[in-house]
């Protein structure tokens, strides 16, 4: 059998609104991935252990705090320090397209601005996890 | 009875003919859709009629404005005496950046102040915590001590403004800080107008910034109650919140049934604690979403004003008509905006704002074009605050109470409103009431499905959102979005450095282990908690005493 | 790519450690080539279960044991079994939502796993990572997973000791589950017990294990509030008691063996399996059968076997 995709659908940052999380990580689930959630307020470095640990293909990021720019390049950071920088990470949420260069430059594969049907993002995913 | 029965029964069969009649028309020239519904997802039918509200009776169900049950109001003359309060919500990086973003909005003709506070603030930590990188003065402004506090309203006379606060776990800290400033500036706390959200269990199904476990939360809120009910008469003591359970993608009916349930909780715990429902009820507000389905809208709030005034009559036996009657605010709705064509949402939030005044709100914070994207400008600020102005001096609709009384679609819609959010009440009664029914993911989980099944609906195409499913155009990204200073977290870390070495630290120790005593124990601790806010005493080191004692909420995920 | 695994994961590499897991969920080959050069190291961890019906706080109980056993200085591995939705091949898995603050602690390591719904089950695919999780340095590794059905039964029964967690107010549920299930509860936990009715799951289930007078071990039953962390040492007391009792008694490695005998069955039940089934499979074989079985033109014993002559010869496992 095929096997599925996993990715991680977590929160960083200290926003409460998981909303668009959900609505990922149940589009996600139907696409036939494995998503491993984590609920609110997670550390960069909680996100990177549970990457490693669960050896997923794909880290997805939900943030809607205004706080991206500083918790979305850690991310990548860490997953680099950890020698992962294989794991594709995406981003998603209330983030101006102002901003877009600079995360992407740092390393986020794709921002996913309030609006994209789902099936954008999971052809992103399919079309981009690096195994 | 509305109708006269024998008129209903002529009308229903003059009705069914003439569906028989079209149906068969229908089958040559379809309608434009398979199945109409609301914004919210249920049945419109193609016309309404008295057949369809003949189960009313208008003086049990209606009623006249200003008298039980509200369905038209509770006032008798509404916007004939006064507009709603206009009231936007604001707050960003420091103190002093707000401070002047409040003194602008007054000047524009806003009527009320509401706060906005950062992140950590409301999760209870200092700017300096770990957890706070990145996030201070993000969303709203970075509040760290009474000091912040005592510039935020700087030159701002307290007994002249009425403020309203988003604040929920913290609420009772913030408040405390309210008061102190007021005492500075020679206001006593009875004379203070304003709201404090809260209302923890939305936090805890919708809102996410929740602190400590549901039962030491629901005592800061009946302690909230009871001191208000004796220091700060006029303060609204919590705001119960649908806005942000709409927010997460809930149905209208789900908004007013979930809402409703929270607020039944909590009259429960304050007559638990001792309270008598007439003491607090008339001071619980609550605080409602506008979306575009204006005709539901409208029907969502009559239909939650009557559910209110009934459930606090027979259930909880209030005599004080206060006590019955739901005051609510509104929000319009951020979910519904668009970061493509931002200027098509100031369409949006017209619609929305109509939907609120006709629905008989009293107060109002209208959305600017550009929060899809980021905090508003001053510009688009603006024309948000004018789309209200707007509506209160030019449309009309406020000249008469509750215009759209007696449209048999309205009372109809209004009536399964109120059905289905009794059904919804009765089922969390059936789960052991509001808390269990979060412990167990019950209400997470019904919010869950009906926020997918619009995600599904909308990618299908099923539901049409301009802009951005449909009638799309080539944008360049948007420019001059208002950016907060990353300086900002700097700036209140070297502040707070310069507080914890300027401050008496020995009263703030005494403070502190006085307040721990009082958590542990089973006195009101808003005393305790204004002492410590008098001495100086940070956000981040009385919600850390109270995270000692009370421990942190484990949130329950249903996916 | 992660390479050098087998060396990787003795120096208590996680990404290695990750990685390979992940290989032998996917029936990769390479990963079982990996793992059998390195099984000789394994053995030294100890093996917990916690199960139990839906909404019992497995989850919480956990995170609070874990937290016991690290300031015992233990290495800590937890496999998280979530067998839900086993249809549409994807999986939402949201244990680790419980165990938030375990999650930057070096020391300890959770991995999540869906069913897949692939042939031999989930329990394969777990007892595959608690070997890897062995073998990696774990001390302790916690299996956790709702205790509902048979392939749960399966992950939970192979554990050096297997936690029952029970809450008040199930009502019948106790007695639902208590067949089949009950009996391989070395201890049992009743959480939330600061619930109304609390006492009474407790009684019932000393009852029920009362029943069974001829054990060697008497399974204890704690009262535990997982989320105010009540109870919980006491639960760990009777962990290490029947730990103890495992080791003296000898009882510990007769489970091994136990286990290893039905391993060894299954894989061999699976892989035959699987060989003939791909046969069947192929050119839609087993469809053509089927129809001509309704319609009396062949019947399923002669299928079988004419489907074990085609590959006989050709099975080899992989």
């Amino acid at each position: 059998m095929e096997r599925p995709i996993r990715v991680l659908v977590a929160k960083p940052g200290l926003d409460g609104h998981d909303r668009g999380a959900k609505v990922i990580a149940r589009a996600l689930r139907d696409a036939g991935m494995e998503v491993i959630y984590t609920g609110l307020r997670q550390t960069a470095e909680q996100i990177v252990n549970a990457a490693i640990q669960e050896d997923v293909d794909c880290v997805a990021l939900s943030i809607l705090s205004g706080a991206h720019n500083t918790l979305l390049p850690k991310v990548v950071e860490l997953l680099r320090g950890e020698g992962a920088d294989d794991i594709l990470v995406i981003g998603g949420g209330v983030i101006p397209g102002e901003d877009i260069p600079f995360l992407k430059e740092k390393g986020i594969k794709e921002i996913f601005t309030p609006g994209t049907p789902t099936q954008v993002t999971i052809d992103f995913i399919r079309g981009n996890v690096n195994r | 009875m509305m109708f006269d029965k024998d008129q209903i029964s002529i009308l229903k069969e003059a009705v069914d003919k003439e569906n028989a009649k079209t149906q068969e028309k229908l089958q040559k020239r379809p309608e434009r859709k398979k199945e109409f519904t609301t914004g919210s997802g249920s049945p419109v039918n193609r016309y309404y009629t008295p057949v369809d509200v003949s189960a009313l009776d208008y003086m049990e169900d209606l009623g006249l404005p200003g008298e039980y049950p509200y369905t038209r109001g509770v006032q008798p003359n509404m916007y004939r005496g006064q507009f709603w309060t206009m009231r936007m919500y604001a707050g960003f990086a420091t103190a002093e950046e707000s401070n002047k973003r409040y003194k602008f909005l007054v000047e524009q003709g806003s009527s009320g102040l509401s706060v906005a506070f950062d992140l950590p603030t409301q999760i209870g930590y200092d700017s300096d915590h770990q957890l706070s990188e990145g996030e201070v003065g993000k969303v709203g402004v970075a509040i760290d001590s009474l000091a912040d506090m005592e510039i935020l309203f700087g030159g701002i006379p307290l007994d002249k403004v009425s403020t309203s606060m988003t604040i929920n776990a913290p609420a009772s800290v913030l408040l405390a800080m309210y008061i102190a400033v007021a005492e500075k500036q020679g206001v006593s706390s009875e004379k203070l107008r304003g709201t404090i959200q809260n209302d923890i269990l939305k936090e805890y199904i919708a809102r996410g910034t929740y602190i400590f476990p549901t039962e030491p939360s629901m005592r800061l809120i009946t302690d909230i109650f009871e001191y208000c009910s004796k220091e700060v008469p006029l303060w609204n003591t919590i705001s119960i919140s649908g806005y942000h359970i709409r927010e997460a993608g809930s149905t209208a009916a789900q908004e007013v049934g979930f809402t409703l349930a929270d607020g039944i909780a909590y009259v429960e715990a304050a007559i638990k604690s001792g309270l008598d429902v007439d003491a607090f009820a008339p001071r619980l507000s609550f605080f409602f979403n506008a979306h575009n389905d204006l005709l539901e809208e409208v029907s969502k709030y009559r239909a939650a004003r009557r559910l209110w005034a009934r459930i606090m009559k027979d259930r909880f036996g209030a005599k004080d008509p206060k006590s019955m009657q739901l005051k609510f605010h509104t929000q319009t709705g951020g979910s519904t905006l668009t970061a493509q064509q931002p200027e098509n949402n100031i369409v949006r939030v017209a619609i929305q704002t109509l939907a609120a005044v006709l629905g008989g709100t009293q107060s109002l914070h209208t959305n600017s074009k550009d929060e899809a994207m980021a905090l508003p400008t001053e510009d688009s600020v603006r024309v948000a605050l004018r789309t209200q102005q707007i509506v209160a001096h030019e449309s009309g609709v406020t000249e008469v109470v509750d215009p759209l009384a007696g449209s048999y679609y309205i009372e109809a819609k209004t009536k399964e409103i109120e059905d289905e959010a009794y059904a919804y009440i009765t089922k969390i009664d059936d789960l052991g009431g509001a808390p269990k029914a979060i412990d167990v993911g019950y209400i997470q989980q019904e919010i869950m499905d009906a926020s997918y099944d619009y995600q599904k609906k909308m990618e299908s195409g099923e539901i049409i959102v301009v802009g951005m499913n449909k009638y799309q155009i080539e944008e360049a990204p948007p420019t001059g979005l208002l950016r907060v200073d990353p300086a900002v977290g700097e700036m209140q870390k070297a502040r707070l450095v310069e507080l914890r070495s300027s401050r008496d630290n020995t009263r703030v120790t005494e403070t502190l282990v006085a307040l721990k005593k009082a958590c542990e124990g089973t006195d009101n601790v808003m005393p305790f908690i204004l002492e410590a806010v008098k001495a100086y005493a940070t956000l981040g080191e009385i919600c850390g005493v109270m995270r000692e004692v009370f421990g942190e909420y484990q949130q329950s995920v249903n996916l | 790519m992660v390479n050098n695994i087998e060396n990787r994961i003795l120096e208590n590499d996680k990404r290695a450690a990750a990685r390979l897991i992940t290989m032998l969920e996917n029936k990769d080959p390479e990963g079982f080539r990996i793992l059998k050069s390195v099984y000789a190291k394994g053995g030294n961890a100890y093996v917990i279960g916690i199960t139990g019906p839906p909404g019992a706080g497995k989850s919480t109980l956990t995170d609070k044991l874990v937290k016991a056993y690290r300031k015992k200085g233990k290495r800590i591995a937890i496999v998280a079994v979530d067998p839900t939705s086993p249809f549409t091949g994807g999986a939402i898995l949201g244990d680790r939502v419980r165990m938030n603050d375990l999650n930057t602690d070096k020391d300890v390591f959770i991995r999540s796993m869906g069913a897949r719904g692939h042939l031999g089950g989930i329990s394969e695919a777990t007892s595959a990572a608690v070997k890897v999780l062995d073998i990696f340095g774990s001390d302790i590794i916690f299996i956790e997973t709702v205790g509902v059905g048979q392939s749960e039964i399966d992950i939970v029964k192979n554990c050096d000791t297997t936690i029952m967690v029970m809450v008040p107010g199930l009502g019948d549920d106790i007695q639902a589950i208590k067949a089949g299930v009950m009996e391989i509860g070395d201890v049992f936990a009743v959480n939330k017990a600061d619930r109304d009715g609390s006492a009474r799951t407790a009684r019932e289930i000393e009852m029920m294990l009362d029943f069974n007078k001829t054990l060697a071990w008497r399974p204890p039953v704690k009262m535990v509030v997982a989320t105010e962390n009540k109870g919980v040492d006491e639960l760990v007391e009777a962990i290490e008691a029947h730990r103890e009792h495992m080791l003296t008694s000898g009882a510990f490695t007769t489970r091994r063996i136990q286990n290893a005998k039905s391993e060894v069955v299954s894989l061999i039940k699976e892989r035959i399996e699987q060989s003939i089934l791909d046969n069947a499979h192929n050119e839609d074989k087993l469809s053509t059968f089927s129809k001509e079985i309704v319609s009396r033109a062949l019947d399923p014993y002669t299928v079988v076997e004419r489907l074990y002559e085609e590959i006989k010869d050709t099975i080899h496992i992989k």
